[in-house]
């Protein structure tokens, strides 16, 4: 186990200083998320424009570095993606999280996807991944309109 | 008291845990286990095994004497009056459910009052809450203070007309504060109040006695009294465990069924239906004479000296906020450190071997009340050692520079 890969750079600095952690005026969807076990907890808020693009996006909550980078890094990078590719998106994080080895998506350029690997240090902590993917869920459940609060335990 | 000898006894430590030596402090949430427990329950099961309590043949005989010498050690232990007193359950959670279940069947009514306190365990208020949802009785809190304790007065404030009984744990495992049980339960008799105490905490760390501290219910849990997990304690005073009906329903638990009707048995096995955790209650008993060996005294002395020992030093290290000061305080230390997140400390930690706790500690009303989702824990047991504070100190450090902290 390498602590250096869990807590890298871009990490602790998007843990410190997360972008987005605001909340979006008229924001059109919105999903409250939580990790009950570690009392994590995340609202995502959206607002999707005309042409279903995501015009904004922005998340308010609080948790471990590892959560607090996971939005942050996932809210600048859906930022301006229509519905479609945000699913995609985050179908192929969740999908890197939890057995591949890669990103896929060529929805992403490579600085982009460079900075979700590094999210990819918590595949060697078993009891960390849901910090990284709570935000991740949630922001599903916020384009579905959820109003289910989305939870890591079950 | 010889630690070094202590630790030996308990085979955790003879291993490594990736490459560093075992520095546990995460007793409050279940302490290891000594060799003669463990090898107690291989015995059992490899020699002695029957059921209890039902059949005639040798070995049902020889296991249900065994399991009732439990009872016995349990009950001098405390200091209960009658060894009927003892009712052994799967946990301290399942203790507190069978009062709050039956004490509720029978005493609570829509507007009566069940006073606990903010800083009660998850399984000393949920059991209430049902109640709530059930009977329509309420619940009210008394208040924790700056220094993270309940005080008599506070308790005193908060009862009422309808107050029907106290709740409240002996010792808190977040901010280690040591309620005066005797002088709440003097008071609270006083106005007839019965009260249950949640002992889970107070049990492997205090000296107990029941008939000196008057309590009507006291709550155990096995497992962290150096015994194995599925087992846990009620003592109840004798009057209370006649007057109230039984909870569960099964084999064990009856003299005579038929069609028509029903009778209940004797104690102890009214509370006891069906297949109880019978190798875990016999190897319980080697618990108890692990903690008689070292004696409750010199281990309550040891913990003493490691909290004063960890305090001083966690207290100097500049960026560790301890939650609470309570005057009288059990090996429990609750901790943030500004800009970093528990679980962030707990992961960290446990790079180096060092195994603590981070969350709410099931104790949500009370970090609601600190305002804070999350706070770590290290928590002391008989095995740990000045060594242990040393190396908990220094991968604090150690998490600190990781975050890039001063
Ligand atoms: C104060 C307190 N009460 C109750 C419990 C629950 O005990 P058990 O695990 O025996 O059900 C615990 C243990 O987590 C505890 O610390």
């Amino acid at each position: 186990m390498n602590l250096k890969e869990l807590y890298q750079e871009i990490i602790l600095e998007h843990g410190k200083n997360p972008r987005n952690l605001r909340k979006t005026d008229n924001f059109t969807r919105d999903a409250k998320g939580n990790n009950p076990l570690c009392g994590d907890n995340v609202h995502i808020y959206l607002k999707l424009n005309d042409n279903n693009k995501v015009e904004d996006i922005s998340f308010e909550g609080n948790g471990c570095a590892i959560s607090m980078a996971s939005a942050s890094i996932m809210t600048d990078l859906v930022r301006g993606k229509e519905e479609k590719e945000v699913k995609e998106i985050v179908t192929d994080f969740l999908d890197m999280i939890k057995e591949k080895d890669e990103l896929s998506t060529e929805l992403l350029n490579e600085d982009e996807k460079t900075k979700l690997m590094c999210l990819s240090g918590v595949k060697q902590y078993p009891m960390r991944v849901k910090c990284a993917t709570l935000s991740w869920h949630t922001l599903t459940s916020a384009m579905n309109n959820s109003q289910e609060i989305t939870s890591t335990e079950d | 008291m010889n630690i070094d000898q202590i630790k030996k006894e308990f085979p955790i430590f003879d291993n490594k845990v990736q490459n560093n030596d075992l520095v546990y402090l995460d007793s409050a949430n279940s302490s290891q286990k000594p060799r003669i427990v463990i090898d107690r329950i291989y015995d059992f099961y490899s020699k002695e095994f029957s059921n209890v309590g039902r059949s005639v043949h040798y070995l049902a005989v020889a296991a249900t004497n065994l399991y009732e010498q439990t009872r016995n050690s349990v009950q001098k232990y405390i200091n209960a009056s009658d060894k009927n007193e003892i009712v052994f359950t799967k946990g301290a959670t399942e203790a507190i459910n069978l009062v709050a279940n039956t004490f509720g069947q029978k005493y609570l009514d829509e507007g009566d009052e069940v006073l606990i306190t903010e800083l009660e365990h998850h399984s000393n208020y949920v059991p209430w809450h049902f109640l709530r949802k059930s009977k329509k009785i309420n619940i009210e809190f008394a208040e924790v203070n700056e220094q993270g304790e309940v005080t008599l007065e506070e308790i005193k404030k908060k009862i009422t007309d309808r107050t029907k009984i106290i709740c409240v744990t002996h010792l808190s495992n977040v901010t280690g504060a040591i309620l005066p049980i005797k002088e709440i339960v003097s008071f609270a008799h006083s106005k007839g109040i019965p009260v249950l105490v949640d002992g889970c905490q107070g049990a492997p760390h205090l000296k107990l006695d029941m008939q000196d501290l008057d309590c009507d219910f006291y709550a155990i849990s096995g497992h962290k009294m150096y015994g194995p997990t599925g087992i846990g304690v009620l003592y109840a005073k004798k009057k209370w465990l006649e007057d109230l009906p039984p909870y569960q329903g099964g084999g064990g638990m009856i003299r005579e069924v038929k069609k028509k009707g029903i009778s209940y048995g004797e104690l102890p096995n009214k509370y006891e239906a069906g297949t109880m955790a019978t190798a875990q209650v016999i190897a319980f008993n080697e618990s108890i004479k692990f903690l008689e060996k070292i004696g409750i005294e010199n281990i309550e002395k040891h913990e003493k000296e490691l909290l004063d020992y960890a305090v001083d030093l966690l207290g100097k290290n500049n960026s560790v906020n301890i939650i609470g000061n309570p005057k009288n305080k059990g090996g429990v230390i609750s901790f943030t450190i500004e800009g970093i997140h528990p679980h962030d400390i707990a992961t960290i930690l446990d790079e180096d071997g060092v195994a603590i706790r981070a969350g709410h500690h099931c104790c949500q009303i009370l970090h609601e009340k600190l305002g804070l989702p999350a706070t770590a824990r290290a928590s002391f047991g008989v095995y740990n050692t000045k060594d242990d504070i040393d190396q908990l100190n220094k991968s604090i450090n150690n998490c600190k520079k990781i975050f890039n902290l001063k």
